[in-house]
């Protein structure tokens, strides 16, 4: 992975990790890798991957066992409404990159129809 | 947490010419500091005062709390940024001079080093590639159990495939009872593996801090920041 986004690392990471969770490659109750696997894996300084770990925590997407390790939660609400939250930023960026491109709304509208049409037809 | 660095208006002049001017740097337990500036920036000298290789000019340098001396060298690890080792030799001669040399020098941890580096012990140094060599010295340098690593440009000259090796076991080593200083001018490499930076500019800090906090203040990688610091 490369960390070449302007956002803290530890930050990319909860990033990576909840886009698994919401996408269900991680799923309710998975053990995380260890903080020094993720350090490993990603090239990361161990404190970073920590951090994320931490505020993963704070945000109640993941719990810690004493001595067992970091789990993705089992509650599926909180998944839910992660992935409610992630679509709606994606959303977000892509009206505000179609407005920079000048496109007004009911042109965005129509070209979104179009692509459900066409992704319907196949 | 404790600071295993503690550096007080350290000054160093090489005759009239200042190369340290009044360094106040403290580095905390388990951290990995990166010291970063281009050549002639002052981080070498810096480095070689902490290995107790040069005296400053005035102001304090405490290790473990300790003035440098006989006690800071048995508990520093240095990897000096060219090479020191004698070309008659083997890896395994090398090794054993580093196993006379240092108490803490851990021979198992040697050798999983030199097989996660693909060297082997009956090598012998003359005949070592530049990306070789360098995995070889740090391999040596991390297979002590220091409390303080120090690395002058790990990274510098060598291929990028070397260069991941490298980087990862620097990452693999990384233990935090100990800290560790990495001098580099290639900080996109290096970045990740960042605790806090220093950038250090003709002697002086001019940027210190937490790379994340950095990175977060100024929406930009410590990559960018340097450009910025260090370009025209």
């Amino acid at each position: 992975m490369d960390f070449n986004d302007n956002l803290p690392i530890y930050m990319q990471i909860m990033n990576l990790i909840k886009s698994k969770m919401a996408s269900g490659e991680i799923s309710g109750g998975d053990k995380l890798p260890s903080v020094r696997e993720l350090s490993k894996e990603l090239k990361v300084n161990p404190n970073t991957i920590q951090r994320a770990y931490q505020e993963l925590e704070r945000e109640e997407l993941v719990f810690t066992q004493r001595g067992m390790g970091t789990f993705a939660t089992e509650d599926m609400e909180v998944i839910k409404s992660l992935k409610r939250k992630m679509a709606r930023e994606l959303v977000n960026r892509f009206f505000m990159e179609m407005k920079k491109l000048g496109f007004s709304i009911d042109e965005v509208k129509s070209i979104v129809f179009e692509w459900i049409e066409r992704e319907d037809g196949e | 947490m404790k600071n295993i660095v503690e550096i007080k208006g350290l000054t160093k002049k090489y005759s009239s010419k200042v190369a340290l001017n009044n360094i106040n740097l403290n580095i905390e337990k388990g951290k990995v500091v990166g010291i970063l500036g281009p050549n002639g920036s002052g981080k070498t000298t810096l480095i070689k005062i902490l290995a107790g290789l040069l005296r400053q000019t005035s102001g304090e340098v405490l290790i473990d709390g300790r003035s440098i001396g006989v006690y800071t060298k048995s508990i520093v690890s240095y990897l000096p940024d060219r090479s020191f080792l004698y070309k008659w030799m083997k890896i395994e001669d090398a090794m054993n001079l580093y196993k006379d040399f240092y108490s803490d020098f851990d021979e198992e941890k040697f050798n999983e080093l030199l097989s996660f580096m693909k060297l082997e012990r009956n090598m012998k140094i003359d005949a070592l590639s530049k990306g070789m060599h360098e995995k070889l010295n740090l391999s040596l340098v991390l297979a002590r159990n220091s409390k303080l690593y120090i690395l002058d440009e790990p990274i510098g000259g060598v291929d990028p495939v070397a260069r991941d090796q490298i980087i990862d076991a620097i990452i693999n080593n990384y233990n935090e009872e100990s800290s560790m200083i990495i001098t580099t001018h290639l900080v996109r490499d290096m970045e990740s593996i960042l605790d806090e930076v220093v950038f250090l500019k003709e002697g002086n800090i001019v940027l210190t801090g937490s790379a994340e906090a950095l990175r977060e203040e100024r929406g930009k990688q410590i990559d960018d920041i340097y450009k910025e610091v260090f370009g025209e």
